[in-house]
């Protein structure tokens, strides 16, 4: 039995400029102790996906279960098996952290919870902040109240929207470290995240949608060594050549060539040669996530908008 | 704690912490509405056959305090919290449809209650002070006025919570109190009695049925009242289930909370 179950899931909302398709048959299932990517740009329909599977909306057609039990048909024994933390940065402001976890734990129907809500606060490294109220919180620590109020259950499938932005490195870190023991401990974990470093470093298989569909769907390492091998990354001030500048990836001076083998480094040199310009730090890398993305997304582009 | 009375409990904590604004403040508004009515109106508004203005007003200014108060209570909780967007929090919980009626409900009808005896505790002082008055602060029939108090206070608290199911914004609040609750409470005899009125407004305030909420907890206090109270109980409870039936189903439908 899956963790998570999604089949020929569709949305349409209906908007004033007419009906706009967020989901288009997404098909795909999530393994029980799984730890999960789902990754695309802004619009691809990641947070509509997630909200059908926590009940925040409903899908136009197709059906999602959560360890066999349908979200909209058993809404409620499937949303006691799932945690979620929401994109926003919400909080309630009449109350503290420690009211706000045991509410949220009420909810549930789980009493006497406070061992367990000590531990969250400790593994989130909120324990000092138990008595204060949640406006005084700072905005990363309001995210890990989010993954605390997620937690307070202690769900099997846990699922993160974009739950580390905002919150700085050292926090990450924590962060991450606390949802990898859970994995390890056995809980599924679905994530989305615009850090792809993170996704790579953390999911064992990932989903990319993009429009509404699904456009790669493998193990992380599988999507990895698919992508054209080598990354050739260098810094320069001045315009690059049109031939490179289609195919370049551009952060400001940097710049970042794919390429798959040793002559094609040597084509991308030779016509920076020619135009005259002046490579500094150059470096070649292996291909990371971000390039399969990038990668990915470009080959679905829909030819029109090209 | 089973669910919702875990939202119970915090719907009561939420107006409870901020009690001076949600508790005090409309106690003293009564209390200012007595002290100025009372005394400009004692000697020349005739109600009852051995009760005075000021007396006659009380329990209305009570009753009237406790409806308003259960309206504000539903309606300004989950307004703020769809706008604040820490109702997501409820929503991914199992919590059914009757828990979350019943928790909103009845948070609204404690802190109705709360603000009612608050203003009847406040009149105390008046009634010590001013032994013309003649108003006994336990009713005659306080089963009765504890009935209407209750049955009251739910029906607002559920009309408060479809309001602030249907509001996306302060303002469209803001426009429901002011243009329907303020006037309906107004008109329903907290400050007169409907036999003073011409027959056409008669009629028409036998079509409201705040009415009936404050004419029946008024005979509760005097054993007194423009209608028979068991006419008034049929009134109220009729609206409460029609009302608690439509908050019930669009809580149900996950009306403007779930896309």
């Amino acid at each position: 039995m899956p963790a998570i179950s999604f089949q020929s899931v569709s949305k349409t909302f209906q908007t004033a400029r007419g009906p706009f398709q967020a989901l288009d048959g997404v098909s795909f299932d999530i393994e029980q102790g799984e730890f999960f990517g789902l990754l695309g740009p802004n619009g691809a329909g990641k947070t509509t996906l997630i909200s059908i599977l926590a009940g925040l909306a409903k899908a136009t057609s197709g059906t999602v279960s959560v360890l066999g039990t349908n979200v909209n048909t058993q809404a409620a024994e499937a949303r006691k098996k799932l945690g979620v933390v929401p994109q926003e940065l919400v909080f309630d402001p009449f109350f503290n952290v420690r009211e706000a976890l045991r509410f949220q734990s009420g909810y549930f129907g789980v009493t006497n919870n406070d061992a367990w809500i000590d531990e969250l606060l400790e593994s989130l490294g909120l324990s000092d902040k138990a008595n204060h109220n949640m406006r005084q919180l700072s905005g990363g620590m309001k995210r890990r109240m989010l993954v605390a109020q997620a937690l307070v259950h202690k769900p099997p499938v846990i699922v993160l929207d974009e739950p580390t932005a905002g919150v700085d490195v050292e926090l990450r870190q924590t962060l991450w470290q606390f949802i990898a023991k859970l994995n390890k401990l056995g809980h599924t974990v679905l994530l989305t995240t615009h850090y792809l470093e993170e996704a790579e470093a953390l999911c064992q298989r990932i989903a990319m949608l993009k429009n509404g569909k699904v456009v790669a769907l493998d193990r992380t390492d599988e999507l990895l060594k698919a992508a054209s091998s080598n990354v050739l990354r260098f810094k320069l001030d001045a315009a690059l050549p049109p031939a490179l500048a289609a195919k370049a990836r551009v952060t400001g001076r940097i710049v970042q060539l794919p390429a798959h083998d040793a002559l094609e480094i040597e084509r991308h040199l030779a016509a920076l040669r020619e135009a005259g310009l002046n490579a500094e730090d150059v470096e070649i890398r292996k291909a990371d996530l971000e390039d399969v993305f990038l990668d990915v997304m470009h080959a679905n582009t829909p030819k029109e908008t090209v | 704690m089973t669910g919702w009375r875990a939202l119970f409990y915090k719907e009561v904590l939420r107006f409870w912490k901020v009690g001076f604004q949600t508790v005090g403040a409309p106690v003293l508004t009564s209390v200012l509405y007595l002290l100025i009515f009372g005394h400009v109106l004692e000697d020349h508004v005739k109600v009852y056959d051995g009760v005075g203005y000021t007396a006659f007003l009380i329990p209305g200014l009570v009753m009237m305090s406790v409806l308003q108060n259960a309206f504000a209570n539903s309606s300004s909780s989950m307004v703020q919290s769809k706008i604040m967007g820490n109702l997501v929090f409820l929503l991914l919980t199992p919590l059914s449809h009757w828990s979350w009626f019943f928790a909103y409900t009845l948070s609204a009808v404690v802190r109705g209650m709360a603000v009612g005896m608050g203003v009847l505790l406040a009149t105390a002082l008046f009634v010590w002070q001013s032994s013309a008055l003649n108003f006994s602060l336990l009713p005659q029939q306080p089963l009765w006025a504890l009935v209407f108090a209750f049955t009251g206070a739910a029906m607002l608290g559920a009309l408060g919570l479809i309001a602030g199911l249907w509001a996306e914004k302060f303002d469209q609040m803001a426009a429901f109190q002011n243009f329907i609750i303020m006037p309906m409470t107004f008109l329903s005899g907290v400050f007169y009695s409907i036999h003073s009125l011409p027959d056409f407004w008669q009629q028409v305030s036998h079509l409201n049925p705040f009415f009936y909420m404050i004419d029946g907890f008024r005979y509760g206090f005097f054993g007194q009242s423009d209608v028979s109270p068991w006419l008034s109980l049929g009134v109220v409870g009729v609206s409460l289930l029609i009302i608690s039936a439509v908050a019930v189903n669009l809580l149900r439908i996950g009306f403007k909370i779930r896309g």
